[in-house]
């Protein structure tokens, strides 16, 4: 489903990740891993478009098509959805007018009818429900004065809204209570199909007891240095990172 | 005949004698008096330029330089259906229709208003009103200050006069539209109006200056308001004219005691434009909400100077002025907060921002807080910037096209200033002039 093939990028001259590769099939969950400035955010916001990061060589597949051809819009609507670490605040305009508008730009370029106001009211019932989202929360500005878990829900929820093929959550766990990190899950857990994959980051090995993944990557230094099955988050929560530089370090001398 | 005002040669002394004995009201030694007084301090003061403090960032010479004429009259040229655009989706309204700065009773349309409830024209209750006049006109606006203001009181002859009494709720709101008309040479009026709510009353009231044609004219306004113990007023300043015309305005607000003003400006029309607000918050325990929203386009000024003065204890003042600014335009917000002694437990917040969408737009934003009690609350704030690059990405990221996003962004930053308002037939049509705002400004990228 995606493929990404010896991936450099750089922001202002700084190179961030120096030839990454990932291979993520339909159904499958992958996590990812890593030290702080390892490049793992800057890995979710290449692929959801972010034009501040300069990808200098490499490619990414998505389905046969050139990903990096195509604008952030176009990718979202192909399926692609990111859940942002850090949900931009946007005054004046409602949480619930985002999420129409959204869903009904995607519909467009799938070809399908608009949901009216009354429809999507229904499609959204459903899913707030799951998410614990109020009322309250969808007439709101978007992501203003929300709190830390209001807004991870809500990247969840659009998530949900949106049902796109590929998913990749960005830290969607950190600084979550326990309560809330159930209900991210949940909502994660709600879309897994065989035809729908998920690349999970994190920093705590905490969020995979709820999400289990298929495969776990370490990332360090803008390279995956290591994969393995779930049971490697656990040996990066008891061991830290320093014994996988150690190794790299170690083959490469 | 007509008259001719202009800098040159004594023009505006001489235009006033001949302007002064065919006036409306003439026959009245007070007013008589006061237009003489505002003559001579208008002559005294001249025109401000670029050293006076407050004018520092708006030129006024194109004004100053020009000759403009007091027209006769051109209702004629005027029919119900060119009013249709500028007006509102009630259907039950007072609208006062004034052509070129005087009264039309043909295209006015009344409606039943509560007992005792005056709406009229000025040049009318000049006639008929006396008293209240006597008592009220002319106090408040400064015409031994303010240049444009003492112009205004020495060449007034109409305008809005509105008198709500003890009690009184008016559901209707009360429209006053300017509608200029296309002249041969360049046009001068004095809008004057003057609304006076007495205690517990409640009202809103719409200001409307627009254009038929393409000329240039100068519209120099003066609007007080005295809102009396408790009462509740909005009011709106809709201002859309003609692209080369200059537009003057200033509103002053006397507030009595828990009174409550709440007021709107959309400045959209006019070269040059000047928007002057200034609320005194005399009794205590007032409320002052003073929103606004400038657009301005290729070489469009607009200033906004705001004065909020606390003079009583338990006031509150509450100011947010978005401004967006396009092509070569210049925008201009001077907030001045004033705090008197006496004005304990002021809680004052000023909030002005602007976005500006190409790189020759230009705005000056200037806080001046002058605070003289020492236990007060008052906050500002400025901010100036293009469209959150953040924010955009956020919903390009969610499958809306970059258009639509900015569309929705910029929106959202005008929304944030007409929400508050009250009345939902203005704020309607605000949102549709605001939408076609940026309808144009598309059609013109495309050009």
């Amino acid at each position: 489903m995606l493929e990404i093939k010896n991936l450099h990028v750089s922001v202002e001259d700084q190179e961030i990740l120096k030839g990454l590769n990932l291979t993520v099939n339909k159904g499958e969950i992958h996590s990812i891993m890593g030290p702080n400035g390892s490049g793992k955010s800057t890995l979710a916001q290449v692929l959801a478009g972010r034009d501040t990061y300069e990808v200098t060589e490499g490619e990414i597949i998505f389905e046969g098509k050139d990903l990096l051809e195509l604008s952030p819009e176009d990718r979202a609507c192909e399926g692609i959805f990111m859940a942002f670490q850090y949900p931009v605040e946007i005054p004046g305009v409602a949480n619930t007018y985002l999420l129409r508008e959204a869903l009904n730009s995607v519909r467009k370029y799938r070809g399908q009818e608009p949901l009216k106001h009354i429809e999507f009211a229904k499609y959204a019932k459903e899913k707030m429900k799951v998410m614990d989202i109020s009322d309250n929360l969808l007439k709101r500005a978007v992501n203003q004065g929300f709190s830390g878990g209001e807004k991870k829900r809500n990247e969840i929820f659009q998530m949900q809204i949106l049902e796109p093929k590929f998913a990749i959550l960005d830290e969607t766990d950190s600084g979550l209570d326990i309560d809330a990190l159930k209900i991210v899950a949940n909502g994660v857990n709600a879309l897994r199909s065989p035809e729908r994959a998920f690349v999970v980051i994190t920093h705590y090995q905490r969020l995979l007891d709820y999400i289990v993944p298929d495969f776990v990557h370490v990332l360090v230094d803008g390279k995956i240095v290591k994969s393995g099955g779930k049971e490697l988050a656990l040996e990066l929560e008891d061991k830290g990172y320093g014994w996988i530089e150690e190794e790299k370090t170690a083959a490469n001398s | 005949m007509s008259i001719t005002l202009s800098e040159k040669d004594n023009g505006y002394i001489e235009g006033f004698a001949g302007f002064e004995k065919n006036a409306p009201g003439y026959e009245l030694g007070w007013l008589k008096s006061i237009r003489e007084q505002a003559i001579a301090k208008f002559s005294e003061l001249g025109f401000p330029t670029l050293q006076d403090e407050d004018w520092r960032f708006t030129n006024v010479a194109p004004i100053a330089r020009s000759s403009f004429e007091i027209l006769e009259n051109g209702h004629d040229k005027v029919s119900a259906s060119d009013l249709a655009p500028f007006q509102f989706e009630d259907t039950d309204v007072t609208e006062l229709v004034f052509v070129n700065g005087r009264y039309s009773q043909e295209l006015s349309t009344h409606s039943p208003l509560p007992k005792g409830v005056i709406v009229k024209n000025l040049a009318e209750a000049m006639v008929s009103e006396q008293e209240i006049l006597q008592n009220n006109l002319a106090k408040y606006a400064d015409f031994k200050e303010e240049a444009f203001t003492a112009l205004n009181t020495a060449f007034m002859e109409d305008g809005g006069f509105v008198y709500i009494p003890k009690g009184a709720i008016v559901e209707t709101p009360i429209h006053l539209l300017y509608i200029s008309t296309d002249g041969d040479t360049a046009s001068i009026t004095n809008p004057r109006n003057l609304i006076i709510a007495e205690n517990n009353s409640q009202a809103n009231i719409i200001e409307h200056y627009a254009s038929l044609a393409d000329n240039v004219y100068l519209s120099n306004v003066v609007t007080e308001i005295v809102v009396g113990e408790n009462s509740t007023i909005g009011h709106y300043m809709i201002e859309l004219e003609s692209k080369k015309a200059f537009n003057i305005s200033t509103l002053r607000v006397q507030q009595a005691r828990s009174s409550n003003i709440r007021s709107h400006s959309v400045l959209l029309g006019g070269s040059l434009v000047r928007n002057n607000v200034h609320p005194v918050l005399a009794g205590e325990g007032c409320d002052s909400l003073i929103n606004g929203l400038y657009m301005s386009n290729h070489r469009q000024h607009m200033d906004n100077y705001m004065k909020v003065e606390h003079a009583s204890p338990h006031c509150d003042s509450r100011q947010l002025y978005n401004g967006i600014l396009d092509g070569r335009s210049r925008g201009v917000f001077h907030g001045r907060i004033i705090v008197h002694k006496d004005a304990q437990k002021t809680d004052a917040k000023q909030t002005n921002r602007n976005l500006i969408l190409s790189d020759t737009a230009q705005i000056d934003t200037k806080p001046q807080l002058e605070i003289y009690a020492d236990d007060v609350k008052c906050t500002h704030g400025a901010t100036i910037g293009q469209i959150d690059e953040n924010a955009l990405f956020y919903l390009r990221s969610r499958g809306i096209s970059e258009e639509a996003s900015r569309d929705i962004i910029m929106h959202a930053f005008t929304n944030e200033t007409l929400e508050s308002m009250s009345v939902d037939s203005v704020k309607n049509y605000c949102y549709n002039l605001v939408t076609n705002w940026f309808e144009q400004r598309k059609q013109e990228q495309k050009v």
